[in-house]
């Protein structure tokens, strides 16, 4: 028994029936800690934060606050107030595409994003290319996934206002080479976005290590609740930027016809904030540094590489990206010859398999691989060897049941 | 009915042997019928006389569900009135949303009353339903689906 089974343990749901739960790109589950952490949270200093001159308000204020140390510590933020909460990393993205995207980007601009941005980081740069009459210029991976030097050199330009691009994608797991990316970018006066979803659970992020002027990420993939993200923003970009929502406790003084801003980051925290949640993902930092990056990254390096291995044994199945399972981030994307992924996924499911399958909000990432859709096995480091096994053998049945030979 | 079960003894036969795909030669009504969260993407085409559909056929490419479940409709389709064809549109698709349950209404269906137990997989109504919303969606607005290179 290895630590994986250890871990498992905290996980209710992993070990109700014999479900085999491989979509955790798609979301992860829970450890009970985050949860106990959530439920803690109401029953002993419910108050809504921020407002309140009685104890418990003040409670929930300091929880509240000290997630958001958490969470600047966990990603090399320089101060608590570069860190935003949100509800996942869409809102983040879309509050940077209207508070500086809009502001900053000007008629015949350029916007650099990769072909396999998922939509969240694609479809709010395509809204401030079409408004502000700028140009969205695209840099695409090779065979193996990898964005070259000569790619982002000869598309990045001084016309260049934004690049985003994700650090880790939801369909080939490929880590993009975002540090160097963002130092070309800045070479060209250009500000860098990271879509940091894929990334946050599964590696170290130090967003000025990375260079990230902007860095955006979710709770849920990381095994926080549902519901509750996080922007990072670089402090001097932040102060000068407008509110993305405006109303409840991000005022300093408000008169009939104006009002002035809160400080960062409660200006970009209109209404009642999410404490609860965010109480929960720092839990799940907790939990998360717990474990140890070290063990993510070898119990998914290990299981990917024997998942990679079984499916190169079936040649009707075809994998995308890097040939290199160390490179996955524990992301493998496929097809089935002759078999649409729905069906993959739907006669898995009969097996009590959880695998995604569709175009996983990355449309031109599919036009670009030439398939209109794959199934997507997705592992972190609470899934076992067992259940890799166990997953190849009903996956080599899947050509059988839909009538293909015997 | 389990889903294997039913992929192998009624999905397979239409996905893999079907026997309406194809392009039809100056067809009465063509439309394009799209299922964006699976890709499944068809084309529909009629001939239609006097109130009767004469041929159907389909292209496309799509999940094994709405592959076969498009392929019997064009079966069951071929022969009858513009009517009795909406009609039954209605009642497949109350079928597949559990909305119509009895039998006599559900056996007008023909073979494509084997699809019934779709309705307990809710993440594929939409991929069998797909035909047949497009079918019905031509004959109640035939002017969004007129063949344009027909004189």
């Amino acid at each position: 028994m290895g630590r994986a089974t250890d871990y498992r343990k905290d996980f209710d749901i992993l070990n109700t029936g014999d479900y085999i739960y491989f979509d955790n790109a798609a979301t992860s589950q829970r450890p009970r800690q985050v949860l106990d952490a959530v439920s803690e949270f109401y029953k002993t200093s419910n108050a809504n934060p921020l407002r309140g001159l009685y104890d418990w308000s003040v409670a929930a204020t300091e929880q509240y606050e000290n997630a958001r140390k958490k969470v600047a510590g966990f990603i090399g933020a320089n101060r608590a107030e570069e860190i935003i909460f949100t509800r996942n990393t869409t809102e983040s993205l879309n509050l940077v595409a209207y508070s500086y995207g809009m502001e900053n980007v000007s008629e015949g601009d350029e916007i650099v994003v990769t072909v396999m941005e998922h939509h969240s980081n694609l479809l709010p740069w395509q809204m401030v290319a079409k408004k502000n009459k700028a140009k969205l210029i695209f840099l695409e991976p090779d065979e193996e996934g990898v964005i070259s030097k000569e790619e982002y050199e000869s598309k990045i330009t001084d016309k260049t206002k934004i690049v985003a691009v994700g650090h880790v994608s939801n369909v080939m797991g490929v880590t993009n080479p975002v540090k160097e990316i963002a130092e070309y970018a800045h070479s060209k006066g250009a500000i860098v976005v990271v879509d940091g979803a894929q990334s946050t659970p599964h590696m170290k992020v130090n967003v000025q290590d990375l260079g990230a002027d902007f860095f955006a990420f979710s709770g849920h993939k990381m095994m926080a609740p549902m519901g509750i993200g996080a922007l990072y923003g670089r402090y001097e970009l932040l102060e000068k930027m407008q509110p993305f929502l405006t109303g409840g406790e991000m005022i300093e003084y408000v008169t009939r016809t104006d009002a002035t801003y809160a400080e960062i980051p409660h200006k970009f925290e209109a209404g009642t904030v999410n404490a609860g949640d965010a109480v929960g993902l720092a839990a799940a930092i907790d939990y998360i540094e717990n474990v140890g990056f070290d063990f993510i990254i070898e119990q998914e390096h290990k299981l990917t590489k024997l998942l990679m291995d079984g499916l190169s044994k079936m040649p009707y199945i075809k994998v995308y990206g890097s040939s290199d399972p160390a490179k996955h981030c524990g992301i493998v994307t496929f097809t089935v010859d002759g078999v649409h992924p729905h069906d993959v996924s739907s006669v898995l499911n009969d097996d009590h398999v959880c695998v995604r399958a569709g175009h996983h909000c990355a449309q031109p990432l599919m036009q670009f691989i030439g398939a209109g859709s794959t199934a997507r096995a997705s592992l972190y480091f609470y899934n076992t060897e067992e259940e890799v096994e166990r997953f190849l053998d009903k996956l080599s049945k899947v050509r059988e049941v839909m009538g293909y030979g015997a | 009915m389990e889903l294997k079960q039913l992929y192998r003894e009624i999905v397979n036969e239409h996905n893999l042997h079907p026997t309406h795909k194809g392009t039809m030669e100056n067809p009465d009504l063509v439309l394009r019928g799209v299922n964006p969260s699976c890709g499944d993407d068809i084309t529909l085409q009629l001939r239609v006389q006097d109130d009767v559909i004469t041929d159907a056929k389909y292209d496309g490419s799509g999940c094994a569900i709405s592959q076969a479940s498009v392929d019997m409709m064009a079966d069951q389709i071929i022969g009858k009135k513009k009517d009795e064809a909406i009609k039954m549109a209605g009642t497949f698709v109350g079928m597949i949303k559990g909305e119509v349950t009895d039998e006599e209404s559900i056996e007008a269906l023909d073979e494509a009353a084997a699809l019934q137990d779709v309705a307990h997989m809710p993440a594929r109504v939409k991929c069998a339903v797909l035909g047949w919303h497009t079918m019905q969606e031509m004959l109640e607005h035939p002017e969004k689906a007129l063949n344009q290179t027909n004189e």
